[in-house]
């Protein structure tokens, strides 16, 4: 199948180094610590911080760190054919891993001893890429949960096909077969805190799609702190700092 | 809008944005600047800067760790975060939920990262008389709190364990009853010099917890000691309330006009942290007397008409403010 067309168009109409367009938002779970919705063209999830807050199961409890635990579900209706996901499948299992690594990467879990941050977060629709507009969602939530961080993890994914290296794999391109590189990085500290990769790839192109997935991250981190910016700057109106 | 599930119609979204736009036109150039959000560089002046809170060192550079305001003291730079979980400090009144009753101490949940202990020897038992607690009175522990008893307590200070102790060494501690117990954001509790508010004309009890739970009840007369410390009174007996278990006064029903205050001004103050304003004794009444004057329904507090009214009735407040300064 032809996934690039001879004018150098993908099958939805991009670019191949052309992201789907982002759109975030803060604050959509009224009872959660933390809350965001991220979207990535069709791809949308949504993301609930809970916590700081007390350790459910004492044997759990660190004394010199935060445990942070993470839950990733697909909502039925998120794919193009309903079916009942059981919750605890391989699949969920490996991405609220995935997340959840990441995401203790960042944060600074040895400021809240004793304590848990749970991170759920829900596909409501998926077209390929979910797992880093998951990560993206969650990176928002912590923000807004007011929980301190490193930096602000993004997550972007790019593949390889028909030789042409593309960005932002949507359901049909990361279906094709070919293979799909997923970075997490921290941008401001330039480390890579997630990679991930299910195909195989010659070394030399290998480097030019994770350079492109990075330079996608970058793209996901000057969107996302733009938002942030923005619901902080409400916040302080609101509260009337100044005033 | 956080919290704001309402359908405005056009000119009520028109005006709430008016309202808010001539908010924002209030906070002053400078303190937009000092916002920052997760890895931001913080601007600092000196090598010698104290690094404090919400901030992190990279390189050179000093970043934030999380989104919130720049603060200067002298040297201390730090940061403010904007939307957070209650932090305690020592000398909080914070209002919360017993969750445990454990050997010689309540568990209690405060909103904040654990939960908080409340030892049975750190409290005035309702006697009020100073005195060894015995095996007895960790046998009643029960008859004084038990679980899911609204407390409201003093933060005492944390213990070499890391564990959160609480204190309610007077009469105006203990358990709350009759009256709603409203969920707000911490953020939006400013630490004041007085969190017990007895609203005479509505005959109720207001507390401000620091921790974002609030007390809106029926007034109880013991509280009326609230201003000055009432530990080294000479007469124990007068201090003893129908609210507490085992006095023999039997509590009478709260009269219907004093649960729609009740109800009232717990409304007023949902209303306000729907719209995310700051919290305060004075706003809030302002908001009680401006639904009177409206002839609103209790119920018709929540309604989108009049969260647009209490944004109106804000932006007003605060340019009177600004132009007395």
């Amino acid at each position: 199948m032809e996934y690039v067309n001879p004018e150098g168009l993908r099958l939805d109409g991009r670019r191949p180094m052309e992201m789907r367009q982002l759109r975030a938002e803060i604050g959509v779970v009224s009872r959660a610590d933390g809350s965001a919705s991220f979207e990535m063209g069709n791809t949308k999830v949504i993301a609930a911080v809970y916590g700081p807050r007390e350790v459910q199961n004492r044997s759990q409890q660190m004394n010199d760190q935060a445990l942070v635990r993470c839950e990733y579900s697909m909502a039925n209706f998120s794919t193009g054919d309903r079916r009942r996901k059981t919750k605890g499948d391989r699949r969920s299992t490996e991405i609220s891993l995935v997340i959840r690594q990441t995401m203790e990467a960042c944060i600074l879990t040895h400021l809240m001893p004793r304590s848990q941050i749970d991170i759920y977060v829900q596909v409501l629709q998926a077209d390929g890429g979910t797992r880093s507009a998951c990560i993206n969602a969650a990176t928002l939530a912590l923000a807004d949960a007011g929980i301190p961080m490193r930096d602000l993890v993004t997550s972007c994914s790019a593949g390889y096909l028909n030789s042409t290296p593309l960005l932002d794999l949507n359901y049909l391109e990361d279906s094709a077969g070919g293979a799909d590189v997923t970075v997490g990085i921290l941008p401001k500290l330039d480390k890579v805190t997630l990679l991930q990769m299910d195909a195989k790839l010659p070394m030399d192109i290998f480097e030019n799609v994770m350079q492109l997935a990075v330079e996608g991250c970058k793209a996901v981190e000057s969107h996302i702190r733009e938002i942030l910016l923005e619901n902080a700057q409400t916040l302080v109106i609101r509260q009337g700092y100044g005033s | 809008m956080r919290g704001i599930q309402l359908s405005f119609s056009n000119t009520q979204k028109l005006r709430l944005e008016k309202a808010l736009a001539q908010l924002g036109s209030f906070s002053s150039k400078l303190n937009s600047n000092a916002t920052v959000i997760v890895a931001d560089k913080i601007p600092v002046d000196e090598d010698a800067a104290l690094k404090g809170h919400g901030t992190l060192e990279m390189g050179n550079d000093v970043v934030a760790s999380v989104c919130g305001v720049v603060e200067r003291v002298n040297k201390l730079v730090y940061v403010r975060p904007l939307r957070a979980r209650y932090k305690p400090e020592i000398g909080d009144i914070i209002v919360g939920r017993v969750i445990e009753v454990a050997p010689k101490r309540w568990r209690l949940e405060i909103n904040f990262s654990q939960d908080a202990v409340l030892m049975l020897s750190s409290m005035n038992l309702p006697d009020g008389i100073q005195r060894r607690r015995t095996a007895v009175d960790e046998l009643n522990m029960r008859s004084i709190f038990v679980e899911n008893d609204v407390i409201c307590a003093e933060v005492r200070g944390f213990q070499h364990d890391g564990s959160l102790h609480l204190q309610a060494r007077s009469q105006k501690y203990g358990k709350l009853e009759r009256g709603k117990l409203l969920k707000i954001p911490p953020y939006l509790v400013k630490r004041r010099k007085q969190h017990f508010h007895h609203l005479d004309q509505y005959g109720v009890d207001l507390i401000f917890g620091c921790n974002g739970l609030i007390w809106v009840g029926e007034h109880v007369d013991v509280k009326d000691a609230m201003v000055e410390d009432q530990v080294n009174k000479s007469d124990p007996q007068n201090t003893h309330s129908s609210s507490l278990p085992g006095s023999s006064e039997e509590p009478t029903d709260t009269p219907l006009e004093r649960r729609q205050y009740i109800c009232r001004i717990a409304n007023a103050i949902t209303v306000f942290s729907a719209l995310g304003f700051m919290v305060n004794l004075d706003s809030i009444m302002e908001t009680v007397t401006l639904s009177l004057s409206l002839n609103l329904g209790v119920h018709e507090m929540l309604e989108a008409e009049f969260h647009v009214r209490v944004a109106e009735q804000e932006a007003e407040r605060r340019s009177t403010s600004k132009r007395r300064r």
